[in-house]
């Protein structure tokens, strides 16, 4: 049942094998057992999961059952769920209940899945460890003295350890995809716009997406049909056909162009990442696809680019953050100023201060073009890159990560050379493109080794199929810590 | 360009985030690094290149002017530090 996927979840729930309040209370036995030890989970709710579990049985037994119904989902603590309380990882909102339900977690509810409880992230979803998180470390479930990634640290150790058979996760940077490398699992980040971020608590508006983080392609091609659609209250959400992403998953690969940027595949990797994605690349040629040497001139770009505009939009978004209206007040001040200044300098975090400095800092008058200005200009030349690159080839792949994961406390002293980790996965969000991680091997430490694969805009079936059938003939996704 | 103390103070001041004088020098550093990293950008020649916001360059949606909210007020306000007959309370601003 642990290691079932969600077609065998929902099968078993259909022919009555198990119900939705004993797959419930199993998961929830397991929580209650292992998160002490990972601290995955952040806020859990017995009496609001059951009660769901009992309604989705209901719905069960009268017929009214879709794909989701009655399975238990872990849900990132960035997603507002009304009467949870709503955390983003962060001292300003510990006090957080939510009063209403973000539209991915309305779309879960909706299907009639069940809310397991909330992960813990990076603070803010600003970070590649969750080691920023007030609420403490997420160990990765591999070897609980390494990180298991972030921003979605929690979401990516619920489901490597088997603590719940899948969970969502954000992407402002690689938030989905690394920590899926790092803990062994599969995970996608959508087109932006394809997936609502209303009740997604916002970090940075045009990068940030939301979605699923399970152990195989098939498992989020199901989710990614429950988590994406238009939805009129996100400015930014596009108005689109609903589609079946798991429409092309049998489809054979012969044929299949694969770009390989020169630029991934160079300085700064591990060989033993390196190693294992060139064994994934035989096994696609086995499979019938064609490698093809590309190139992303500015790949280098990236992360300055990001390292501008993520900030400055985040000290837009975190303005509102201000001890008026909810979230955390300094228990002491003077006049509002006072009050302004020591709530967020209490309420925030070391990274997130930092990041909105910065940001803060490249919006300034004097500054703007310099900074803000030119790094709009070069995410420009960053998604031309792609946009060529997606002439020669069908989908491009290359490593998720630089290394595997690295220990706990290693980078936490130098935000830049924690930045650096996020190379391969930072462009994709500034194009806007689709990007998701596979398991595909292990590093010289027996530490899981992602293969990212990124796709041309709305591309998502495409790369599932891609995805589903390396895991038809490899049993990587498969894998479990001990 | 280079980060001075005063900036800092500045830029924290704009914030709103108040800051010591021992944060302020830690704040020095640590931003200084990342500007320099992000000084690659510079460079780069940008002559001509449209700034990009949006990865389709969508356009706000515009809806018909007719109410679709309803009142929340009291929900809204149930999670608020401090509220008095539907206001939220804050401290003087003190000229």
């Amino acid at each position: 049942m642990l290691n079932a996927t969600l077609k065998e979840l929902s099968a078993q729930l259909a022919a009555k094998k198990i119900s939705s309040v004993e797959l419930t209370g199993e998961f929830l036995a397991r929580i209650e057992r292992l998160n002490p030890t990972l601290n995955a989970f952040v806020a859990l709710d017995r009496e609001k999961s059951l009660a769901q579990a009992q309604a989705a049985d209901a719905l069960l037994a009268a017929g009214n059952a879709g794909p989701l119904t009655g399975i238990p989902f872990a849900q990132k603590d960035i997603f507002c769920a009304q009467g949870w309380p709503t955390t983003c990882g962060s001292k300003m909102l510990a006090n957080f209940v939510a009063p209403y339900d973000a539209h991915v977690i309305e779309q879960f509810n909706r299907a009639g899945a069940v809310n397991l409880g909330k992960t813990n992230m990076d603070e803010f979803a600003m970070g590649s460890s969750n080691e920023t998180s007030y609420f403490g470390q997420v160990k990765n479930p591999w070897n609980t003295d390494a990180v298991p990634g972030g921003s979605s640290g929690g979401s990516a150790a619920a489901v490597a350890a088997r603590l719940a058979p899948a969970a969502t996760g954000t992407d402002t940077g690689g938030s989905i995809r690394q920590p899926a490398a790092l803990c062994g699992i599969s995970g996608i980040k959508p087109t932006y716009g394809t997936v609502s971020r209303y009740g997604m608590i916002a970090f940075a508006s045009s990068l940030d997406q939301g979605g699923p983080m399970a152990k195989s392609a098939e498992d989020c091609a199901l989710m990614l049909n429950l988590m994406t659609g238009f939805d009129p209250r996100d400015s930014t959400s596009l108005e689109r056909e609903k589609e079946d992403y798991t429409r092309d998953l049998e489809q054979p690969l012969a044929g299949l162009r694969i770009g390989l940027p020169k630029e991934y595949f160079a300085a700064g990797l591990s060989t033993d990442v390196a190693q294992a994605v060139e064994a994934a690349l035989a096994e696609y040629r086995k499979l019938g696809a064609v490698t093809v040497d590309i190139s992303l001139p500015n790949s280098q770009l990236a992360i300055p680019v990001y390292y501008v505009l993520a900030p400055a939009e985040a000290s837009s978004n975190l303005s509102r953050y201000d001890g008026v209206r909810y979230g955390y007040r300094a228990p002491e001040y003077g006049d509002l100023a006072d009050m302004y200044g020591k709530t967020r300098a209490q309420g925030f975090g070391a990274e997130v201060k930092r990041r909105i400095m910065i940001g803060t800092y490249v919006l300034s008058a004097g500054y703007y073009d310099a900074y803000y200005l030119k790094a709009q200009k070069l995410r420009r030349l960053i998604a031309q890159d792609f946009s060529a690159a997606f002439q020669q080839c069908d989908v491009i792949m290359g490593p998720t990560t630089p290394t595997t994961a690295f220990n706990l406390g290693e980078k936490s002293d130098d935000p830049v050379s924690m930045y650096l980790s996020d190379i391969y996965t930072i462009a994709v969000n500034l194009a806007g493109l689709p990007g998701m991680s596979i398991p595909c091997g292990f590093g010289s430490n027996q530490l899981p080794v992602g293969l990212q694969i990124v796709g041309d805009y709305f591309a998502e079936a495409k790369m599932l199929n891609v995805a589903h059938q390396y895991q038809k003939a490899t049993d990587w996704h498969m894998r479990q810590p001990q | 360009m280079s980060l001075t103390l005063a900036d800092v103070k500045r830029i924290a001041h704009l914030a709103r985030i108040e800051v010591s004088e021992t944060e302020a020098e830690d704040y020095l550093r640590q931003l200084s690094g990342i500007l320099e990293l992000v000084e690659q950008m510079q460079a780069v020649d940008t002559t001509g290149i449209a700034p990009m916001a949006h990865a389709q360059d969508v356009v706000l949606r515009l809806r018909p002017d007719i109410i679709s909210e309803t009142d929340r007020r009291g929900d809204y306000q149930s999670v608020a530090p401090q509220t008095e007959a539907g206001l939220y309370l804050v401290p003087k601003v003190i000229e």
